[in-house]
């Protein structure tokens, strides 16, 4: 403190700095010449937006149990994107099963509803297990310890998934009430992607609306607050985690149903990118804060989905729609350098980042 | 682990369901079924049965110490119920998957898993067997439990020791197969596939008896030995190591040397990645950034597709070693702040980005897209070519033994107890002085290097580079191998490599599932043993610390505290 801010500044901070602002320039420039070049119509920005809101939201789900669990526990929950994978295998199970019990088109809302609800107990399920055999008796080990039993956890699943399953894609069978498109306002929207972004933005707020405003969300925060504090005053510490480990994976697994209505394939492999995605979107918003996660995803989601064509066409690069996932890894690269704790994240001390 | 205290019934019903349980799901996953084909003993059992068995074993020996002290009575019984139980869950997955068709959903759910559960038998007799035999692996752990220790550890070890032999068949015969009359003594030995029965037996008693006999010797030897011997009989073990190293090729011939590349370049890059995990504690899950950086130059300077005038191996080397430690100083800067997962989350970003620049089309002028690049040269000594897996396994060898002495002065230098102060606490590392930047940024490169190095050779072995082979399976791959060897631990990475990179080239069908049984090892390992299987003494210390100080009291944990 009794430095002046010249000596607080390293060479780190300058070569930090000086790649940022480059990549901000670089950003700014080309974003400006394709505009300029004119190569895309609003039609076309329009549709990328909404792709990139549907996306945002099942971001936004998958990011919650990342934030949830990070409030909770400090530590990133590196098998979600696995739990995640689990809720699209179910699902696409479970579709098969009503296709040759005949309900799938029949009785649209009523097998919808038996597929999200057996993916959402699935898959939080898997996250309980997880929590139980992999996390809880490591809750006191050093750092290290239980971040790699994640990734080895992580790997299990993928792999138990896929000798289950097979090895193959497994396509996911369209409703027919899915089909096609709506003209909301002159815009045509995709029912899927529709459905994709009023789902999660429902779910969303239902989840929200757990956190803050049960008793069971209200013992969930007071265990993120302080462990031991939140014991004493009855709080079963233990049975909140786990809970929350459960809230987490329920989302992801619905998150799971409304990223099939996008990409409509299961695979072993699914979860890797989306979850890594959706962490990068909770750290945007400021890990540990539901709101955030949520802004974090629908900002992710256009960066990506608008991104590659905004700032990368203007510099002449082709094909930059396959540079998308570099665009979010970069993004969570400078988001941990200039601001770790998030556009809505409080300043987290250096004991807790 | 923190199942209150019942009645040992209780507990052996619930772990004989956690056993079946973990018995089903390796059935389902399909290992039990793969492995069938590969006897241990042969005409008497495989490794299938093995796979479904094992857990049984494991459990109800669990479960039995858990609940000790009872009788011997009680022991047993203990067992029994478990094995019972476990071969029970077994029972209804074969019962459910005759009655209904499991295949649509699970794919191993088929009727050769069915026929292999019941023994080839009728459903009856069949499932009969399978109870029979579960209660067969209870009695046995609680025979293994209730007889003397140095008993109980002769046969463990013999168990499993016979199983080894049985499944690397292959590897000893082609092994043994210049050796004159001892080959013919071995190969009578084996059976088409595994052991023939009477050599089991015989190796069994053999094996039982060898350690039974120097479990007694070892309690007298350890105090004859002094301590001025000790330099020389060091100096020795390590001149035969070497000798033995040098003489691997010719022995193995070229499929086991290709095995044995393999696990050497994977050595490099453990011996790399030990240092930025193991010593500074910085956990890198992008570490084949480096590997792919190391394989790319060496491929853009020497491919003459890419160089306008392609150098060879040794001139590109210097640069390539410039540009991984350059990428490891840029990847080192802007992560200095970060701690734990942040860390690791960042690293695997950078990884990923590297291998999409790689793969996309915008860089395909410079580094060849997903075509990747070809006609990489291969290094020249004098004027041999190095370019047979026999020939490159010595440069791998020359790269190890330099890497490895590095490492190895590292650990012992300034630098290497700055790195450990930092993994242990990083906020009074500083405070004692320390720079962070430095040290962090020091294990970065070095790390970087060594994996680069590795990167370069792999690139001249394979004569070209894809942004395929740069999956982020690759780090996860050297992240098990230290984690299993002992993360700060040196000969913990060789350990790790050849029980890792060499088990799924040796056993075709393990392949299939090694990422399978890696997470399962990093889990249980994190669990019960985090010091890895050959440990560096201080991480060992550190790890239970709690339990070094309860043992040493109550006080002594107030004032280390």
């Amino acid at each position: 403190m009794l430095r002046t801010w010249r000596q607080r500044i390293t060479a780190t901070d300058i070569v930090v700095w000086v790649i940022g602002l480059a990549i901000a320039v670089m950003v700014v420039y080309g974003s400006a010449k394709t505009l300029a070049l004119g190569k895309y119509d609003a039609a076309t920005w329009l549709d990328l937006t909404i792709t990139g809101l549907a996306l945002g939201g099942v971001y936004a789900l998958i990011a919650l149990g990342y934030t949830l669990v990070y409030g909770i526990l400090r530590m990133i929950n590196f098998a979600h994107s696995e739990v995640f994978m689990s809720g699209p295998y179910t699902a696409t199970f479970m579709a098969y099963a009503l296709i040759s019990l005949g309900w799938w088109n029949k009785y649209p809302v009523l097998s919808l509803l038996i597929v999200m609800l057996v993916a959402a107990v699935v898959s939080s399920s898997i996250a309980v297990l997880l929590e139980r055999i992999a996390y809880r008796p490591l809750r006191t080990a050093p750092r290290l310890v239980p971040l790699i039993t994640a990734i080895g956890a992580s790997f299990f699943l993928q792999y138990t998934f896929r000798g289950l399953y097979g090895s193959g894609l497994k396509g996911y069978p369209e409703m027919d009430i899915f089909k096609g498109f709506l003209m909301i306002a002159g815009i045509r929207v995709f029912k899927t992607q529709a459905t994709a972004i009023i789902g999660a933005i429902v779910l969303m707020l239902i989840l929200y609306a757990i956190v803050q405003k049960t008793k069971i969300g209200k013992a969930m925060r007071s265990v993120s607050e302080d462990k031991e504090v939140a014991a004493l005053m009855g709080i079963d510490v233990d049975k909140t985690i786990a809970t929350t480990f459960a809230l987490g994976g329920a989302a992801a697994g619905l998150a799971g149903i409304l990223y099939l209505l996008l990409f409509p394939v299961a695979h072993f492999y699914m979860g890797f990118f989306p979850g890594l995605k959706a962490f990068t979107a909770a750290v945007l918003g400021g890990i540990g804060n539901v709101p955030g996660a949520f802004l974090g995803a629908m900002l992710l989601g256009l960066l990506e989905s608008v991104g590659p064509s905004l700032f990368l066409d203007g510099l002449g690069i082709p094909a930059a729609y396959q540079l998308k996932d570099a665009i979010a890894f970069t993004i969570l690269v400078f988001i941990l350098i200039f601001r770790p704790s998030g556009i809505l994240g409080e300043r987290l001390t250096q004991a807790k980042a | 682990m923190q199942t209150p205290a019942t009645s040992p019934w209780k507990q052996a019903i619930q772990t004989g369901l956690i056993a079946g349980a973990i018995a089903v799901l390796l059935s389902l996953v399909g290992m039990v079924a793969s492995f069938s084909g590969r006897f241990i003993v042969s005409g008497v059992f495989t490794m299938g049965q093995v796979i479904f068995l094992a857990p049984i074993l494991l459990m109800s020996y669990s479960v039995i110490r858990r609940t000790s002290p009872q009788s011997p009575r009680t022991v047993l019984l203990t067992g029994l119920l478990t094995g019972v139980v476990g071969g029970a869950v077994l029972a209804a997955l074969v019962l459910i998957g005759k009655n209904i068709n499991l295949q649509a959903m699970f794919v191993n759910s088929s009727p050769k898993l069915h026929r292999i559960l019941t023994f080839d038998q009728e459903l009856v007799p069949g499932l009969l067997v399978l109870l029979v035999l579960s209660m067969v692996m209870g009695a046995l752990a609680s025979g293994i439990f209730l007889l003397p220790r140095r008993y109980a550890t002769a046969i463990n070890q013999a168990l499993v020791w016979v199983i080894l032999i049985g499944l690397l068949r292959d590897l000893i015969l082609t092994v043994t197969v210049r050796w004159g009359p001892l080959a013919g003594l071995i190969k009578l030995l084996f059976a088409v596939s595994g052991l023939k029965p009477v050599s089991a037996v015989l190796l069994f008693i053999l094996i039982a008896g060898l350690h039974y006999w120097r479990s007694g010797k070892l309690a007298v030897k350890q105090t004859r030995v002094q301590p001025k011997q000790r330099p020389l009989v060091r100096w020795l073990t390590w001149a035969g190591v070497a000798l033995l190293l040098i003489l691997l090729p010719p022995i193995l011939g070229i499929f086991f040397s290709d095995i044995l590349d393999t696990v050497m370049m994977y050595i490099l890059m453990g011996i790399g990645l030990n240092i930025v995990v193991g010593f500074a504690g910085l956990l890198d899950l992008g570490y084949v950034a480096f590997f792919a950086i190391g394989a790319y130059t060496m491929g853009v300077l020497t491919s003459p597709e890419l160089a306008a005038n392609p150098m060879t191996y040794w001139q590109a080397l210097p640069f390539a070693m410039i540009a991984c430690v350059l990428a490891g100083l840029i990847l080192g800067l802007p992560v200095l702040k970060m701690r734990g997962d942040y860390l690791a989350i960042v690293t695997l970003g950078f990884g990923e980005i590297v291998r999409l620049l790689a793969l996309s089309d915008w860089l395909r002028p410079w580094f060849g897209g997903s075509q990747g690049i070809q006609l990489i040269a291969q290094p020249k000594i004098g004027g041999l070519l190095l370019n047979t897996q026999q020939e490159l396994y010595y440069l791998f060898l020359v790269g190890v033994g330099i890497v490895a002495f590095i490492a190895w002065r590292l650990r012992d230098s300034r630098m290497g107890r700055t790195w450990m102060a930092l993994r242990e606490d990083e906020d009074v590392a500083i405070a004692m002085g320390i720079n962070h930047v430095a040290t962090k940024l020091m294990a970065f490169a070095t790390g970087a290097l060594f994996s680069g190095i590795a990167g370069t050779i792999f690139a001249a072995k394979l004569q070209s580079v894809y942004p395929h082979s740069m999956q982020f399976l690759v780090s996860i791959n050297v992240l098990c191998l230290i984690i299993i060897g002992g993360m700060g631990s040196i000969p913990g990475v060789f350990v790790g490599s050849l029980a890792l990179m060499g088990s799924p080239e040796l056993l075709r069908e393990f392949a299939e599932y090694r990422y399978l049984v890696y997470g399962i090892l990093l889990v249980v390992m994190m669990l019960t043993r985090p010091e890895g299987l050959w440990p560096d003494a201080r991480r060992r210390l550190e790890l239970h610390e709690e339990e070094l100080a309860a043992k040493a009291g109550d006080s002594a944990t107030e004032s280390a505290k």
